[in-house]
């Protein structure tokens, strides 16, 4: 497999497989990232998976953290040729969680949903179709606590962000930023379009875990209606 | 302890949330790492115990019961019952005294520790605050005039009193002198920049601009010049020096965010960070290049300074 460790900081270094956001280059970032968890390497911190990276952060404190890159390119090497011997080419082999989002497109909760569906040529309700008709993958979490970049939409839906954001963003709120998707877990100024919204709680610092989603989750959309809505979020969905 | 006044920006620090950067979740933490330890240190509290981080203009707080305190980092007028009071020093706190610290003429932000510690729930492992982030105690806010702040009873070592009075010489942890570089280690984009941006990056000085907090300082100075390079937002630390397409450069700070989608120029080495946690606006600083190995090298260095002087002052509070 291919990529190249850069040190980034004393206590941290950047796992590099490439410089595109691309589903394949995504999922080897993912499965690198279940391996060096699995591994349980003494002195790592941190294991935070991006687009085409993933950062690893340790104690620099630890005494073995010098021969830290050596043992994550056997760790990876290892894994990989494991993965090759079984026929796998991405290192994504080990399961990943699904996720179920129920989603209550347009109306005050997407007020962008029309203009997605004017740039798309279609109506509103064929844009919410097809946005809930992909599957997608968590490729990483960033920007807030439990923000999640989704990969996997039907690029028709495609749309640039925003010319003037928004100040305040509603938790839950469904929303497209170029070739993503991503639900704001909580309220935040925000400049992507906004075509639904989720009742469930993306983010609770009490829970555990804290976030619905983790790195390389699947997920996947589900339409309801108004009144399913109220009803999951009186229940505290 | 109540708060009176709660100065500019003081909130709830200790040593950060780390093991959540998966999720989005930054670690925040003291900025100025060491002066939080040695203050807490000073106090006979154990390393983890959090302390008030306290920007540019302090607090006044009352506290209820007598307890012993301790002041460091930037130098903070302080005054306990309008009497002046030594900072770095384990400082004795009458019941029902007032605590009241000032404005910082230099530096940029002062530590406040509390024997035993602040008795608040911590939030995902860590009691710091992060106000981008609304997480920590009180919901991830700055104090507020009117709040209470729980002290805990225990879990503190040695006698701080009737030691006479002693305090630790500061220098080594305040050098707010601006002529003295930061070292910057080569970041992934630093060949990127035009040949005379790399030599001003070097040569001339930064100011910090006012826009400037924990999040990072943004730096006002020579415009750097960067070639195009194709890049996806990638993992993102403290200390690292980005250059997003305005040509004035960004160090990030504890509470930066976890991914960074801008090019990475540099990275402000370890040992230097408490020195940029002291800058304020308006004040200058320069870089000088450093490698990874003499990075290491200063840093261990300092730890084990740090290490030497946190064990002297739990041998002083011994009994």
């Amino acid at each position: 497999m291919d990529f190249a460790i850069e040190p980034l900081a004393e206590d941290a270094l950047l796992l590099r497989f490439g410089d595109a956001i691309d589903a394949t280059l995504n999922a080897r970032v993912h499965g690198a990232a279940r391996a060096i968890r699995a591994a349980n390497l003494p002195g790592i911190v941190d294991v935070a998976p991006a687009y085409a990276t993933l950062l690893v952060r340790f104690d620099s404190r630890f005494r073995g953290v010098d021969a830290l890159p050596e043992a994550i390119t056997k760790v990876l090497h290892d894994a990989f040729s494991r993965d090759h011997a079984s026929g796998a080419t991405t290192l994504a082999g080990s399961p990943a969680q699904h996720a179920e989002i129920p989603v209550c497109y347009g109306g005050g909760f997407g007020p962008d949903l029309d203009a997605i569906a004017q740039r798309a040529g279609a109506t509103p309700g064929e844009v919410a179709a097809r946005h809930a008709a992909a599957e997608y993958t968590v490729a990483m979490l960033g920007f807030a606590p439990g923000f999640a970049y989704l990969l996997g939409m039907d690029p028709a839906l495609h749309a640039p962000r925003r010319a003037h954001p928004r100040t305040r963003v509603p938790a839950g709120s469904v929303a497209i930023g170029g070739a993503q998707t991503g639900i704001y877990p909580r309220e935040l100024p925000g400049g992507w379009n906004l075509i639904g919204r989720t009742p469930l709680a993306l983010f609770d610092p009490d829970r555990e875990p804290p976030c619905l989603l983790a790195p390389g989750d699947r997920v996947r959309f589900r339409a309801i209606s108004e009144d399913e809505f109220r009803r999951l979020a009186e229940r505290g969905a | 302890m109540e708060v009176i006044k709660p100065g500019l920006l003081t909130t709830f620090q200790d040593a950060g949330r780390p093991g959540y950067a998966h999720l989005g979740i930054g670690r925040s933490g003291a900025f100025d790492a060491s002066a939080r330890r040695i203050a807490n240190a000073l106090c006979g509290n154990r390393d983890e115990a959090c302390a008030l981080e306290i920007t540019l203009s302090g607090p006044c707080l009352r506290v209820r019961d007598a307890t012993c305190i301790a002041v460091t980092g930037a130098p903070v007028p302080f005054r306990i019952d309008d009497v002046e009071r030594p900072m770095w020093a384990p400082v004795q706190v009458p019941s029902g005294a007032t605590i009241e610290l000032g404005a910082m003429r230099t530096g940029c932000r002062s530590y406040l520790a509390v024997r035993g510690g602040f008795d608040v729930a911590p939030v995902l492992g860590s009691r710091s605050v992060d106000v981008n982030a609304k997480l920590g105690p009180h919901a991830g806010r700055a104090l507020r005039a009117g709040d209470v702040l729980p002290l805990a009873t225990s879990g503190a070592a040695g006698d701080v009193h009737a030691r006479g009075t002693w305090w630790i010489d500061p220098r080594p942890w305040s050098t707010l002198d601006s002529r003295q570089p930061l070292r910057l280690l080569p970041g992934r984009h630093l060949d990127a920049l035009a040949a005379a941006s790399r030599e001003s990056l070097f040569s001339e000085a930064f100011r910090v601009h006012p826009d400037s907090n924990r999040t990072g300082l943004r730096l006002d100075g020579p415009s750097l010049e960067l070639a195009h390079v194709e890049m996806t937002s990638e993992g993102c630390v403290p200390g690292v020096l980005q250059l997003p397409p305005s040509g004035q450069p960004i160090a990030f700070g504890p509470e930066c965010p976890v991914s960074g989608g801008y090019p990475r120029i540099g990275q402000i080495a370890a040992v230097d960070l408490p020195r940029l946690a002291q800058l304020r606006p308006g004040d200058a600083l320069r870089f000088m290049p450093c490698t990874f190995p003499e990075a290491l090298h200063a840093l261990r260095e300092r730890g084990r300074t740090l290490e030497a002087l946190l064990a002297s002052i739990a041998a002083r509070l011994a009994p």
